[in-house]
């Protein structure tokens, strides 16, 4: 299989570590580098270079309790969404390849609409992140993969600035499912996303245009996410018994547990986060302090 | 066991009907076309399924087993051409099976009947609907003939019947409707989209056919062989040039510029994949495929390029 020049300079692009990752991950790569669900090994590569820069410069993350997640089999990852664009699904999914021994890869549901758009649709395909159906959800657990699922959605993602961390309805569909394939829940809190992409109007017609469920309009207009600060917190595995075929009043009670915790997790991430950036600042203040000392003198 | 199939002279009934021939059976095969060449143990009867001589066949022979393979797959057919061989000629054969007590029969179909569309789920179970008669409407015959086949599993009460819908079938041969999409110089691709292919070898989806036949399966199945591979790794692979072009000029470029010529629906099959889970067939008959997607993929590319050298 000799490489052309392009394919070439994409292997060139993607760095020694992601390469490294990659080859320890538990997927069932074939000679073309290709999984059952076509994900490719060149994709994912220069996807999780560009992530891994965003992860390690531009958002600074921070992972903590990441050994919540299980190192082999099946598991659903449970957060909190927000910030108008994904980023906190792009940052959970750097966090679980980048900060774990042996690194993993997380699942991602993709909106339904990605998938018809060109070039966009089949980049996620590439790199694992299927749209968003539950056939593709409990296919994903029964093969022993992390899914990674944000409950409450684009509702989530399309909260404005003044709600953050008001974590909205979670859908229930997630814990039918678990209870279904008899997987453990890890709840997580992403901590970062409000504030990287502060949204303070929807653009509907905009939206209603690009056929997307919302486009965010931030203070300086552009949904740009700004160098921000992120946490990513993962709680300790939570398990429920039953078969998915539980009532409504049931599967909800569930629901509202995960939902509680990771309310927890996300006042015990501002908290932290705060006291991060309050320790940043004091670094800071004591780097510049000769400075300030000789402008007042 | 005394098999019959129609549609013997296409390149994969051949292959079956040699598999058969190995196993010990004695084979039967109706065509309209000659198949020169045939192997002694393989007696052919040179007519079309939907007439009296076929008929014949049934009542004087007497198959135990009729694998049913006489579909037309390529869009060289006119649409009335295609519904009279794939919907009536399906009806026929089915008829004559029930007529005149046939044990077993197998319809051997398509994955594609499933659709390509941005919101189906990638890998398709039996259960999934034949999205394909919207998407892909010049499928619909294909759709209909595989439709009146599963019919025959509650209505025929003493006939065991297998519906399979296999996969795109490549190899050496250079036979098929996927073999016919790479056999230009030039294959199509939709800007920005890249589908996986389901595809499995020849040989594996005659096995396949074979152990459907031997086995007292009944119900519909999906048959595969390797994980699907993107279409640009299938172009790489058989040494073709894709051509990238946007959606909108898509149809007018089909059939020029060296390019197969396909109907306005196959566009969707360039943009979204259609992939199938065979896990119940496995089940059920403990299926394995010799050949994996490289195997398969290196096998047409060097049968095409010898083709191709020789001028053929």
């Amino acid at each position: 299989m000799s490489d052309t020049l392009p394919r070439y300079m994409w292997r060139r692009a993607i760095s020694p570590e992601v390469r490294d990752r990659i080859d320890r991950l538990e997927l069932p790569f074939n000679r073309w580098g290709l999984d059952p669900y076509g994900i490719s090994k060149d994709h994912l590569g220069l996807f999780l270079t560009v992530l891994g820069q965003a992860h390690k410069h531009y958002f600074r993350v921070r992972a903590h309790g990441v050994e919540n997640v299980p190192a082999k089999g099946a598991a659903m990852l449970v957060s909190n969404h927000s910030g108008g664009l994904p980023t906190d699904g792009g940052m959970i999914l750097a966090s679980i390849f980048f900060d774990r021994d042996p690194p993993r890869l997380a699942h991602g549901m993709v909106e339904k609409f990605a998938q018809s758009m060109p070039f966009m649709g089949p980049w996620f395909s590439r790199v694992g992140q299927l749209p968003g159906l539950p056939e593709h959800a409990k296919r994903l657990l029964l093969d022993g993969r992390l899914l990674m699922v944000f409950p409450e959605g684009a509702r989530g993602t399309g909260k404005l600035y003044r709600d953050r961390y008001q974590l909205v309805r979670f859908g229930t569909g997630f814990m039918r499912i678990a209870l279904e394939t008899g997987v453990p829940i890890v709840p997580i809190a992403f901590i970062g996303g409000e504030e990287a992409i502060p949204t303070i109007y929807h653009a509907k017609g905009l939206a209603k245009l690009l056929n997307a469920p919302y486009v965010p309009i931030t203070p300086y207009v552009m949904p740009v996410p700004l160098p921000v600060q992120c946490e990513v917190h993962y709680g300790e595995p939570m398990k429920f018994e039953g078969t998915g075929n539980e009532p409504d009043d049931v599967i909800n009670g569930y629901v509202a547990q995960v939902k509680e915790r990771v309310e927890d997790l996300i006042a015990v991430g501002r908290g932290s986060r705060s006291r991060g950036l309050a320790d940043l600042a004091e670094d800071l203040v004591e780097d510049l302090g000769p400075v300030w000392d000789g402008a007042d003198s | 066991m005394k098999v019959l199939i129609t549609g013997i002279a296409g390149a994969h009934a051949q292959l079956v009907a040699l598999r058969l021939v190995d196993g010990g059976h004695e084979v039967l095969g109706i065509d309209v076309r000659a198949w020169q060449g045939a192997p002694r143990g393989v007696t052919i009867f040179q007519t079309d399924v939907r007439k009296r001589p076929a008929a014949d066949v049934f009542r004087v022979h007497r198959p135990d087993v009729v694998i049913h393979m006489a579909t037309v797959t390529h869009f060289n057919a006119s649409a009335e051409q295609r519904y009279r061989v794939n919907l009536r000629g399906t009806q026929a054969v089915f008829r004559y099976c029930e007529e005149f007590g046939v044990k077993r029969a197998v319809f051997v179909g398509r994955h594609t009947i499933y659709g390509a569309a941005a919101d189906a789920p990638l890998y398709r179970n039996e259960s999934e609907p034949p999205l394909a008669v919207s998407t892909f409407p010049e499928l619909a015959d294909l759709v209909a003939a595989d439709l009146y086949a599963s019919r025959a599993l509650w209505s025929c009460k003493n006939m065991c019947t297998a519906v399979l819908r296999i996969v795109y079938a490549l190899g050496p041969s250079g036979r098929g409707t996927l073999a016919s999409f790479l056999a230009g110089p030039r294959v199509p691709m939709a800007l920005g989209f890249d589908p996986l292919f389901h595809v499995m070898h020849e040989d594996d989806a005659a096995k396949a056919i074979v152990l459907a036949a031997e086995s007292e399966i009944a119900g519909v199945f999906n048959v595969a062989g390797p994980p699907p591979v993107p279409l640009s790794v299938l172009c790489r692979a058989t040494h073709r040039s894709a051509l990238h072009l946007p959606e909108p000029f898509l149809p007018r470029a089909l059939g020029r510029f060296g390019l197969p010529k396909l109907p306005p629906g196959a566009i969707a099959h360039l943009k979204h994949p259609v992939v199938v889970d065979n896990s119940a067939f496995i089940e059920a008959t403990g299926f394995e495929y010799s050949h994996d997607e490289h195997a398969t993929m290196s096998s047409f590319r060097d049968a095409n390029t010898l083709r191709e050298d020789r001028g053929l």
